[in-house]
């Protein structure tokens, strides 16, 4: 399809829905799943999604890493083949001297690269936009982690102890931040935001990219925000604000 | 293979159904084990002894790929239930629920290299009559 049928035909399928959507002139119905309840599927309708103020994180806190090894049972050291779900960046503009720190994690792409390579269909995308690796599947080739842009996934190279029921971990499997899956399909938000809720920092937001009235959404809206690497339209959907 | 291990699996199921006394030291009771943390299973015992595995294979999937829980049939809602009441652990001797049993039907299983065998704090872990649906 050529690119201008194509935008027209997107104009006019939304079109469609607005119309649909208006119940009375000027009342609309506004369909859109807040979380799911218990024991239901995830549902394409919601997107999960986090935004993260640079300007917010502190440089040298680290107590969204903190939660993150706490939450998921990981060991926490920091030896070359470690996991780590979570890494603290720090940036500085060598030109105007400007600093800023952040986390990088798994940035949960629309069009996930690690997806696209994965020889067995382990790595997967939920239809609720959290990829993840189904270590039932995975064989520990590593192609998802030379596919990462954001150096996002890790190899788990020695015999686990200590997992957490809600997160099984074992050797010869690739592993990433998982949004804290098990935790948001249950209600709940990531334990990074939590951790960093609690030290008054606030520089993380998690919620819902396709529900305009999430918290998420209106900042989304109101600020500019960046997508790492969005030269590679992975359309992630983690972004930053203040980089 | 498959077949194989249909056969060897009829045969565990045979002789763990039948009672019949067949080893030296297996009893016609089956394994020793020390009393669970909690009530009825959300299965009939006999269904489980056969069929567990698939419930668990089928109901992974669900879990995993589609985001469902609780799911009826979890791993970690059997070990919360099944852990051994003084350490809440399914897993370290002759008497711990999975490893009992698994060592008098001579199978192997895998899923502790990576799942947890410890029972959930009885914080988040809803053991009840019904069984734990988590």
């Amino acid at each position: 399809m050529n690119p201008v049928s194509k935008r027209r035909r997107e104009f006019l399928g939304t079109a469609a829905t607005i119309a649909g959507a208006m119940i009375a002139p000027g009342v609309f119905l506004y369909d859109y799943a807040h979380g799911k309840a218990p024991g239901e599927a995830a549902s394409g309708k919601v997107r999960w999604g986090m935004l993260i103020d640079t300007t917010k994180c502190a440089s040298g806190c680290r107590d969204c890493v903190d939660a993150c090894n706490q939450e998921n049972g990981l060991p926490g050291t920091t030896r070359p083949t470690d996991s780590q779900w979570i890494r603290k960046v720090d940036l500085k503009d060598l030109k105007t001297g400007k600093a800023i720190s952040a986390p990088v994690m798994c940035q949960h792409c629309a069009d996930p690269p690690c997806v696209d390579v994965c020889p067995t269909g382990a790595s997967f995308k939920r239809a609720d936009g959290i990829v993840l690796v189904d270590r039932h599947t995975c064989i520990g080739c590593r192609y998802c982690m030379m596919a990462c842009p954001y150096k996002a996934r890790s190899f788990v190279h020695e015999p686990t102890t200590g997992q957490k029921p809600d997160v099984p971990r074992g050797k010869g499997c690739v592993e990433s931040c998982t949004l804290c899956v098990h935790k948001v399909d249950r209600g709940g938000t990531p334990s990074c935001v939590e951790a960093c809720a609690a030290a008054g920092h606030h520089a993380i937001v998690f919620g819902d990219l396709n529900d305009p009235q999430s918290e998420i959404s209106k900042r989304v809206r109101a600020v500019a925000t960046t997508q790492l690497r969005a030269d590679l339209r992975t359309d992630n959907g983690v972004r930053y604000q203040g980089i | 293979m498959r077949a194989a291990g249909i056969l060897r699996a009829a045969i565990v199921a045979t002789l763990l159904l039948s009672g019949s006394a067949m080893g030296p030291v297996a009893s016609a009771a089956g394994p020793a084990l020390d009393p669970p943390r909690s009530g009825p299973c959300v299965e009939d015992p006999k269904l489980m002894r056969r069929s567990h595995m698939e419930f668990l294979r089928h109901d992974r999937d669900d879990t995993v790929r589609r985001g469902i829980r609780p799911v009826k049939h979890s791993l970690a809602a059997c070990v919360d239930c099944h852990a051994n009441a003084k350490d809440g652990q399914v897993l370290g001797s002759e008497q711990h629920f999975c490893q009992g049993c698994h060592s008098y039907a001579a199978v192997k299983p895998d899923c502790f290299g990576c799942h947890a065998s410890t029972a959930r704090p009885a914080t988040t872990a809803s053991a009840g009559a019904a069984g734990s649906l988590r």
